[in-house]
C-alpha cells in the first residue's frame, strides 16, 4: 500500500503489535483527566477510524466494541454508549475505506469529520433520550479539533511502515 | 445449482452481520444499564483492567501537580500554616462548648425519652478526578469496596453536602454531585423550618421545586438537610437561595440555589457512614391477623410506612 494514492513509495506491511499499541496509547490519552476541556478530541475514535480505513481486515467492529466498553467503564457513562458509537463509526469507516484512500490527506480529513460526528451524536442520543442533562454545544467541537490532527496522525501511524530509500545503481528497476 | 467459488481471502462474517451483532449487543447493554442496576458486576470486572491504565495515565499529571506544590513559595506555606492555626484557635472555643452541649443534649433527650440523635462518622477520601462524562456531574474518589464503601453513602466536605456515592468499584467509587441533573436532597429552610426537596439542574445550580408561588422563602435563605430521607444527617448545610422568580401564571415559584460546599472543587471529602436504619419496635406493629376490630383504613398504612423506613 502507498501512503497516499499519488505516492510512488510502497509501504511495508503493518505490524499487528503496532496497531494494538497505538489503540492502547489512544486509550491512555483518553484517560487523562481532561474533563475540564470539552474540546479535547476523542483519541480512541480517531485512531480506530484511522485503522478501520487503512486496515479494515485487521481492525474492525470487535476492537471498537471492546474499546468502547473500556471507555464506558472508565468514564462512568452509560454502559454500551461508547461501544455503540465506535462500532457504527468503525463500520462506516471500513465501508468507505476504498473511497477515502483515493483522496489527498486534506480531503480524507473532511471524510473523517462526519464519522467523528456520528460518534458524538450516537452518544448524545443514547444519553439524552433516557433523560441526562444537555452537555452544551462545545461537546461537538471535539470532532472539529480532531480533524486537524488527521494529517499528523497519518504521518505518525504510518511512520513504522516507511522503508528506507536505498539507492542501488546496479539494480535494473 | 448455485455454487459460489471459495473466497480468496479469509474475511470472517460479513460486515453487515458483524455490525448487527455488535450494535444489538451494545443497544442491549444501553437498555439494561439505563433501566436496571444489574450490570454492576460486569462494570467491576472491566474496571479491574481499566483502572491500572487510568492510574498510569494519571501518573504524569499527578507528578506535575506535586512538583508545583513542592516548588511553591515557603513563605506562603508558613502564612497558610499560621492562618490555619489561628482558625483552629478561634474554632476551639466553639468545639469545646459543642462537646459539652452534646453531652447535655444527650442527657436531656434521655430524660425526655426521645430517640438519640445520630452522630456522623465517616472516612476521608481524596477526589481523584472528575468523570470525563459531559452528560453528568460525577467525581471519582480513592476509596472503594476495599474500604467497605457502599452505594448510597452521603458525602460531605467541611462546608456542606457534596453528593452521594452511587457506584462502588474495587478501589475507587463514583460520587454523584448534588448539582447533577435530578439528584435530590431533602432540605429544610433554616429560618422557618419549611421542608422541601432541592434538585440539581445539571448546570452547577440547584432548584427548590414544588414550592407554592407565595412560599416563605427569601433570597439568602440557608437550606440544611432535613434528614427525612434516612440517608443524610439532619442539619448539614446544603445550599443558599440566590434567585427567586415568582410568576403568578405558574402555580410554583422558581427558586434557584447555589451549593454551599465546594462541589466543583477537588480536594478531600468525607464519606459518611450509612445511617442506622430505623426499626419500629415490635409491640408498635399491629398483627395483620387481628386487624378486624380496627377497620381497614387504620391498619393498611402501617406496614407501608414500616417498609419505607427499613429501606
Amino acid at each position: 500500500m502507498q501512503p497516499t494514492f499519488s505516492s510512488s513509495r510502497i509501504l511495508l506491511p503493518v505490524r499487528p503489535w503496532f496497531i494494538a499499541f497505538s489503540l492502547l496509547f489512544a486509550l491512555v490519552l483518553n484517560f487523562l483527566p481532561t474533563s475540564a476541556w470539552s474540546w479535547v478530541p476523542d483519541w480512541v475514535a480517531l485512531v480506530l477510524i484511522f485503522w478501520s480505513i487503512r486496515e479494515p481486515r485487521r481492525v474492525g467492529m470487535g476492537a471498537g466494541f471492546l474499546l468502547g466498553l473500556a471507555m464506558d467503564v472508565a468514564d462512568v457513562s452509560l454502559l454500551g454508549q461508547h461501544a455503540l458509537a465506535y462500532v457504527l463509526a468503525s463500520y462506516v469507516a471500513s465501508y468507505l475505506s476504498r473511497r477515502i484512500l483515493w483522496f489527498p490527506i486534506r480531503l480524507q480529513a473532511l471524510h473523517v469529520l462526519p464519522l467523528l460526528l456520528i460518534v458524538q451524536l450516537v452518544q448524545f442520543g443514547a444519553r439524552v433520550m433516557p433523560g441526562a442533562s444537555l452537555p452544551g454545544l462545545d461537546y461537538f467541537i471535539g470532532p472539529l479539533v480532531a480533524v486537524f490532527f488527521w494529517w499528523p496522525l497519518t504521518f505518525l501511524l504510518l511512520l513504522p511502515q516507511y522503508q528506507p530509500v536505498s539507492r542501488d545503481d546496479n539494480r535494473p528497476i | 445449482m448455485d455454487h459460489q467459488p471459495p473466497p480468496f481471502f479469509k474475511r470472517g462474517p460479513a460486515p453487515l452481520a458483524q455490525l448487527s451483532f455488535y450494535a444489538a449487543l451494545s443497544m442491549a447493554l444501553i437498555f439494561v444499564d439505563s433501566r436496571f442496576q444489574t450490570l454492576e458486576l460486569l462494570r467491576q470486572g472491566v474496571s479491574l483492567i481499566t483502572r491500572p491504565v487510568q492510574q498510569f495515565a494519571h501518573t504524569p499529571v499527578r507528578a506535575i501537580d506535586n512538583a508545583g506544590v513542592y516548588l511553591s513559595d515557603i513563605t506562603r506555606m508558613e502564612q497558610e500554616n499560621a492562618r490555619l492555626k489561628r482558625m483552629q484557635l478561634e474554632a476551639s472555643d466553639t468545639v469545646l462548648r459543642t462537646r459539652q452541649l452534646e453531652v447535655e443534649n444527650e442527657r436531656l433527650r434521655k430524660l425526655l425519652d426521645v430517640k438519640q440523635r445520630q452522630n456522623g462518622n465517616g472516612r476521608v477520601a481524596q477526589v481523584l478526578h472528575a468523570a470525563r462524562d459531559p452528560f453528568s456531574r460525577k467525581v471519582i474518589v480513592d476509596k472503594g469496596l476495599q474500604d467497605k464503601i457502599v452505594a448510597g453513602q452521603p458525602v460531605v466536605d467541611e462546608l456542606g453536602v457534596v453528593g452521594q456515592v452511587t457506584r462502588v468499584f474495587p478501589f475507587v467509587s463514583e460520587i454523584t454531585l448534588i448539582t447533577d441533573k435530578d439528584q435530590a436532597v431533602p432540605v429544610q429552610v433554616v429560618r422557618n423550618g419549611l421542608r422541601s426537596v432541592v434538585f440539581g439542574l445539571g448546570d452547577g445550580r440547584l432548584e427548590l421545586r414544588f414550592m407554592p408561588a407565595n412560599a416563605d422563602v427569601e433570597v439568602g435563605d440557608d437550606l440544611v438537610t432535613s434528614g427525612l430521607d434516612g440517608i443524610f444527617l439532619a442539619g448539614t448545610p446544603v445550599a443558599k437561595v440566590v434567585e427567586i422568580e415568582r410568576d403568578a401564571s405558574y402555580s410554583f415559584a422558581r427558586i434557584y440555589c447555589a451549593p454551599v460546599a465546594g462541589v466543583e472543587n477537588f480536594g478531600e471529602v468525607m464519606v459518611m457512614d450509612p445511617k442506622e436504619t430505623v426499626v419500629i419496635p415490635a409491640e408498635l406493629i399491629p398483627e395483620s391477623g387481628n386487624g378486624a376490630g380496627k377497620g381497614k383504613g387504620a391498619a393498611k398504612p402501617v406496614p407501608k410506612k414500616r417498609r419505607l423506613k427499613e429501606e
